[in-house]
């Protein structure tokens, strides 16, 4: 039952890119991580020799019945999802794409992920595996292609999202889902308080929702799971039709929504469940709610201390992802805790202690 | 063999007295309850794996996070280690005391702090019973997914620290997908959270680094988890099988199908009839294998599966396949399988639990190789199963009180999960590694991995202080018990007949 869909090459220069790391420690010169380069927008630039991972790529192993695939961490998003999709099968937290060249290990160590991801799980609940390139540019295996595996700590989760300053992610497992059976997408014209309150409702139900938004006075949802319940869930709810395409142009951020006026910068909330609409929402600014209101979308000119303290002052935070250069924040996350900042700084001490993994990308302090 | 920690290869301890101790932390912290008569100490000389007993040098009882984080800084700087204990129902060792540490008990921690049911979140004090946050959630129509079979016992913080599993983790997940945040104090006695109740947080993952990190990077102090509406139905088929791989190729077909049961569980012979002998629950004395195969959601939807299940159920050569009528003959089905491990029990004198994973296609070969070593053994060995996830539980049959018999377990032990290594598994898929298996990791990590993980750990606890001699071995350890090394496949002399 093992396939390896043969339109794909599989290219394995894991020996090289253990070389260049091995070299880049020993000279204390840090490298930049690349695979697609389409999400250097998301972080702090980093000033460094380029460290090619894009050449990286093929599925090494994928087999549907398993719902597990093992890839390089240079496979182009679209070539793994089409091959999963060839098996009606899909990686259930929607990365997100900005363009073919999007990789799978960009994808990964931004732990970014699409609309479904309240009802799916995150980016890093769906790794199970991971081979990493560490400081001294060895490959070394954490997890692996079982569903579970507690042996030793989550190191593949803890790569998940720390934008490879850690180490270099050379190839990932993953469970993957089967697609679902059925799936409709609906338009309601609605306030924002009456759908907030609606979701909530909604929300304590077994439905089988999987995306929900609401943007310009209208709450979008996507219904996915078996045929009948997808059926009654949409008679229950009534709504339009809505156009296709919407929920992966809000997934890639391609959505019209995202077109920012001169001194707007475009700004990611993450916010606790049923968080009330924030006082920034107001003329200066535009939201787009994504994730039944737990990640909006704010095109704003407020100061970044105005935003920060909106959301930190209902247990969320908030990300920039307009790049300093074009206006936005040069320091796009959310500041740390100081207990949690030492920890991080240990962190990276231990794992990286010459600091040549995108140094500096997260925060300037590591 | 493992039980004693040994400061030859698991690391030197500091040079303290546990007098001194004792009238430093009753001087320093005069509200903590502090055990210190042996009398006092026997309760808390085991965890759930019987078999390893030690006892505490002092046991420490606080009911307020100031007294711990005072406790552990004082630890701290006395260079006394510290082992969190739970409910004290891991099987893996993970809360066996040390002779020269302190056990740190946090089941006071007892309360439901709040249940929020428009978030769907539950915040816990650690030492909530995992039943008790689903009773809790119950009249909001909510749930808490993970369920360990020791739910009745087993607390939360003890959940996080091992990433427990359960009959529902398949379609759900585990602990560490349903945990939103966590509190925790470290060995220095500083206060973190981690996690949001957002669905993200800023910086590293350290949220799923906690999960599984079983008492090694800090003491988990309060925990938010994320509930789920309670399914509209749930309905549960068992089918009976003349042969084991029939079975298991059945688990595959299901899947493929492009379904996701709520819960998928095989059971063999061995253990169909101790657990049939034990609650009655109907099980067929005759068949080689059943598997019990759960499908929840909205009524219209789990009536589709059903019948596809059937289907495929039938085309796999199911010899017989039933289906509950009800929710009571869906407990009853269930009741073999909960109690399995107790059922078991009541075959032998003792019993020892295993816990490895593989991929479900390994099933087959991994099933004829423990029949194997079996045989070779003279000790039986029952076989339950989340079949769903690629964890077995195959439980050695043994009698502690013949000479020998333990050390030959424990040796049938390690060789199963050599062979689920090899298999492309891991040596725990949900009990842990603790003290148990400590040996076995040099099996499934080679040592740069090894001193990855030493790493991590040295990120939260420089001295070595939390849990020292679990989880991670000592390179010492290895290169003195993990001599045979199986990686990536490769087996050292692939020439040698195995089993
Ligand atoms: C009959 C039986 C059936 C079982 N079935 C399952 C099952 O289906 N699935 C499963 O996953 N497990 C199962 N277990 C194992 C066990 O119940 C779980 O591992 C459980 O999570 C342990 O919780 P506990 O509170 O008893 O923890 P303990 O045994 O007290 O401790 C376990 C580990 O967690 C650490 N720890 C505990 N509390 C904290 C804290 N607050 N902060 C930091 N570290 C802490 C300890 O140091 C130790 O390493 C079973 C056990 C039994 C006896």
């Amino acid at each position: 039952m093992t396939d390896r869909p043969t339109s794909l090459p599989d290219r394995d220069i894991s020996a090289r890119l253990c070389e260049q790391v091995g070299e880049a420690h020993e000279r204390h010169a840090p490298l930049r991580i690349v695979g697609g380069d389409t999400r250097a927008f998301y972080g702090r630039p980093v000033e460094a020799d380029p460290l090619d991972v894009a050449e990286h790529r093929g599925i090494i192993h994928y087999d549907p019945v398993e719902l597990i695939v093992t890839a390089r961490a240079g496979t182009p998003l679209e070539d793994l999802e089409a091959a999963l999709a060839e098996h009606h099968q899909m990686l259930s937290f929607e990365p997100p794409r900005f363009g073919p060249q999007s990789t799978l290990g960009g994808a990964v160590a931004s732990g970014m992920a699409g609309p479904r991801r309240p009802w799916a799980g995150a980016t890093r609940d769906l790794v199970l595996g991971s081979r990493v390139i560490t400081q001294q540019g060895k490959l070394l295996r954490f997890g692996g292609e079982v569903m579970k595996n507690v042996a030793g700590y989550d190191m593949s989760r803890l790569m998940t999202g720390a934008q490879g300053t850690l180490g270099v992610l050379a190839d990932v497992s993953f469970k993957v889902l089967p697609r679902p059976a059925a799936h409709c997408d609906l338009r309601l014209a609605m306030p924002l308080d009456e759908a907030l309150s609606r979701l909530a409702r909604l929300g304590r139900r077994p439905l089988p929702i999987t995306a929900a938004a609401w943007y310009d006075g209208e709450l979008l949802l996507r219904l996915e799971g078996g045929r009948s319940s997808v059926d009654a869930t949409r008679q229950e709810l009534g709504g339009e039709t809505l156009e296709p395409g919407f929920w992966q142009a809000l997934r890639d951020l391609r959505h019209d929504f995202f077109t920012l006026s001169p001194g707007q910068s475009l700004w990611r909330l993450s916010l606790p469940p049923n968080t009330a609409p924030l006082t920034l929402d107001d003329s200066h600014s535009d939201t787009l709610y994504d994730w039944a209101g737990c990640q909006r979308f704010v095109k704003t000119s407020l100061e970044d201390e105005a935003v920060r303290r909106a959301c930190s002052a209902v247990g969320g935070h908030a990300t920039c992802y307009t790049p300093a250069a074009q206006g936005g924040s040069d320091s796009p996350f959310t500041p740390l805790h100081p207990v949690v900042e030492k920890h991080h700084r240990r962190l990276k001490e231990q794992l990286d202690a010459r600091g040549i993994f995108n140094p500096g990308r997260l925060y300037a302090a590591f | 063999m493992n039980i004693q920690y040994d400061e030859a290869i698991d690391g030197a301890l500091a040079p303290f007295a546990k007098a001194d101790v004792l009238s430093d932390l009753q001087h320093r912290i005069p509200t903590l309850r502090l055990l210190h008569r042996e009398e006092d100490l026997r309760p808390f000389e085991c965890d759930g794996l019987a078999a390893y007993r030690v006892l505490p040098m002092l046991v420490a009882m606080p009911d307020n996070l100031a007294d711990v984080e005072t406790l552990l800084a004082r630890c701290h700087a006395l260079g006394v280690p510290v082992v969190t204990r739970g409910a004290g129902t891991g099987l893996s060792g993970g809360a066996l005391p040390l002779e020269r540490g302190v056990l740190l008990v946090m089941s006071r921690f007892q309360e439901i702090i709040d249940i929020d049911p428009d978030a769907r979140t539950a915040r816990l004090q650690p030492g909530v019973r995992n039943l008790a946050i689903s009773e809790a959630a119950a009249p909001y129509g909510l749930y808490y997914a993970p369920d360990p079979s020791s739910q009745i016992a087993c607390s939360i913080g003890g959940n996080v620290a091992e990433n427990a599993g359960g009959v529902h983790c398949l379609k759900y997940g585990l602990t560490v997908h349903n945990v939103v945040r966590v509190e925790v104090i470290t060995i220095e006695g500083e206060r973190m959270s981690l996690g949001a109740e957002a669905l993200d947080a800023p910086g590293f993952d350290l949220l799923a680094l906690f999960n599984g990190s079983e008492g090694m990077l800090g003491v988990i102090t309060e925990i938010t988890v994320r509930l789920l509406p309670l399914p509209e139905v749930a309905k549960v088929l068992m089918a009976s099988f003349d042969d084991v791989e029939k079975a298991g190729e059945a688990v595959g077909d299901i899947i493929a199908a492009g379904i996701i049961p709520g819960g998928l569980e095989m059971m063999d012979r061995l253990a169909i009839q101790a657990a049939e002998d034990f609650v009655h629950a109907g099980y067929p004395l005759d068949a080689s294998a059943i598997l019990l195969c759960e499908l929840d959601g909205v009524l219209a939807d789990v009536d589709d599966d059903c019948a596809t299940v059937r289907g495929v159920l039938e085309k796999a050569g199911a010899t017989e396949i039933r289906q509950a009528r009800d929710d009571a003959e869906r407990a009853v089905f269930w009741s073999g399988r909960k109690n399995a491990f107790p059922a078991v029990g009541r075959l032998s004198p003792d019993y020892y639990c295993m816990d490895g994973t593989i991929p479900r296609r390994e099933l087959p070969r991994v099933l004829n190789g423990i029949a194997e070593i079996s045989r070779e053994s003279g000790l039986r060995v029952a076989n339950v199963f989340h079949a769903g996830d690629g964890n077995m539980h195959p439980l050695i049959l043994f009698d502690a009180n013949r000479e020998g018999e333990l050390e030959l377990a424990e040796d049938v032990g390690g060789r199963i999960l050599e062979l689920c290594v090899n298999a492309g598994g891991s040596i725990t898929g949900e009990h842990g590694v603790g003290r148990e298996k400590i040996n076995q990791m040099c099996s499934q990590f080679d040592a740069d991995e090894i001193t990855v993980f030493h790493a991590l750990k040295a990120a939260f606890d420089p001295k070595t202080l939390l849990n020292p001699g679990k989880n991670i071995p000592t390179l010492a350890r290895c290169a003195e018990f993990g001599a045979m090394h199986v990686h990536h496949n490769q087996l050292p002399h692939p020439e040698l007949p195995r089993f």
